[in-house]
């Protein structure tokens, strides 16, 4: 095939064929519109307001380093007037998170932001690999995810960031669109498409790249010659989502729009009143503070599981009740920190049914 | 002969010896063949895969999430397997099925 000009600026050589509009583009045009996308993202959903402290969640892998590389681009380039940190998660996973966090460490010198580290080790007392060889491979990831979910919010809250920025792309959030249908998990479902979250009780967690394809992320990374690391999560191959991301692969290979159609019909989900009602109010946690649908937060039922040897059975609500049928936890059993959110999340929520519990 | 320069990233590398450039020489064109990137790939399972083919193959293409570059350029601008190496090309293969 003959070599091709930009469809863009029809002066340097095509290097890609972008799969949102099947435009052929050369390099430098490729990096303003990846770019620009973005920034269009960001300013359409009005996500950051001038002197913002936001963290930057950084794995080491492909769309963390992007998204800090890009968010720094844009910062400067559009004058955001942001305070940008790395925040950093160890699951303790031997072989895979110690890697990519040496990646991050040398992030944050390419960048020159500053970087915290969070541990499930300092956190909960258990790491990813004393989980995985108690309860095995199988619900492994229901866990990690809590726990991470909590750890970033704990990490964010130390830092006193207003905001946290993930990587997650298109991909991820067409995969999450399958993934929750084929569950049936309707309350997700209408949830799983906003950019931004934000609960009463929670720091705003956003994602900029909801629109940037994961080829593009990675044709990117490559370009732009940024240090990533790539491998799969040791305990990952099981895991339900590879189902959902082999499908959405072959739909993409057939239909390269499909991801973003697939987002854009997600976004059209909307729970319905009826389903409304049945979901639990936000409460808060009363052994760690944390947010909560339940007396007790996800993160401290499981670590209770774990504490008693009987992680496996706090995962779904059935099985916690049956937990609480062996009778009351014993003191002294290994407990999450008290929570407490930054203090600009703070000022702008006044909660008077609150007591936190008595400093132990 | 034709001479070759192929790498893989994105965590390739780990299934051709954990290797991620590669300089190789293919046969020329048969009668009947093209030397093209559907027979690269091929060969490349057949003289230099170490393991797991189904990460790298499926259904007589690359499993689909890796990206293959030709040259720096996108293989879906240039025919994909279709296109028919030339001595000296530069051949990447990046995979995206990881953790970002």
């Amino acid at each position: 095939m003959p070599p091709r000009t930009c469809a863009l600026c029809d002066d340097a050589r095509a290097i890609l064929k972008r799969p949102k509009t099947g435009q052929q583009i050369c390099k430098e045009c490729f990096f303003y519109v990846f770019e620009t996308e973005v920034h269009n993202t960001i300013t359409e959903a009005h996500l950051f307001k001038r002197g913002d402290r936001v963290a930057i969640g950084a794995s080491g892998g492909k769309d963390s380093t992007v998204l800090a590389h890009v968010m720094k681009t844009l910062n400067e380039r559009y004058g955001y007037g942001l305070e940008l940190f790395l925040l950093s998660i160890d699951e303790g996973i031997t072989g895979y998170r110690d890697d990519s966090l040496e990646t991050v460490k040398r992030n944050q010198q390419q960048y020159e932001m500053p970087l915290k580290i969070l541990s499930y080790d300092e956190l909960y007392g258990w790491t990813m690999d004393a989980i995985v060889s108690q309860i095995g491979k199988k619900n492994n990831c229901t866990f990690c995810g809590v726990f991470r979910r909590q750890a970033l919010d704990r990490g964010a809250a130390i830092l006193n960031v207003d905001h946290i920025l993930t990587g997650h792309n298109a991909d991820d959030i067409a995969e999450t669109v399958l993934m929750n249908i084929m569950r049936g998990d309707i309350a997700r479902l209408g949830r799983c498409t906003s950019i931004c979250t934000q609960g009463e009780d929670t720091i705003k967690r956003s994602k900029p790249f909801k629109y940037a394809y994961e080829k593009e992320i990675v044709m990117y990374a490559y370009f732009k010659k940024l240090d990533y690391f790539s491998t799969e999560c040791i305990y990952s191959p099981d895991a339900y989502r590879g189902h959902a991301r082999v499908f959405l692969k072959d739909l993409e290979a057939a239909r390269p729009s499909a991801i973003i159609d697939i987002i854009h019909s997600g976004e059209a989900f909307e729970a319905t009143g009826s389903v409304k009602a049945t979901q639990k109010s936000q409460q808060t946690c009363k052994r760690c503070g944390y947010m909560s649908s339940n007396e007790l937060c996800k993160a401290c039922t499981l670590l209770e599981g774990l504490e008693r040897g009987m992680a496996a059975a706090a995962v779904t609500d059935r099985a916690r009740a049956k937990l609480d049928a062996e009778g009351p936890a014993p003191a002294h059993l290994r407990q999450i920190p008290l929570f407490r959110l930054p203090e600009t999340v703070q000022s702008n929520h006044v909660d008077p049914s609150v007591s936190l519990p008595a400093q132990r | 002969t034709i001479s070759l320069k192929v790498e893989f990233g994105g965590g390739l590398e780990l299934l051709f010896s954990n290797q991620r450039s590669h300089r190789s020489s293919t046969p020329d064109a048969e009668i009947f063949k093209a030397v093209d990137l559907t027979y690269l790939i091929f060969w490349l399972r057949d003289n230099l895969l170490k393991e797991r083919v189904e990460l790298f193959i499926e259904n007589a293409t690359v499993r689909p999430g890796i990206l293959v570059l030709v040259n720096d350029a996108d293989w879906e601008l240039e025919g994909e397997g279709d296109y028919e190496l030339k001595d000296g090309d530069e051949i990447v293969f990046i995979s995206t099925l990881h953790g970002g």
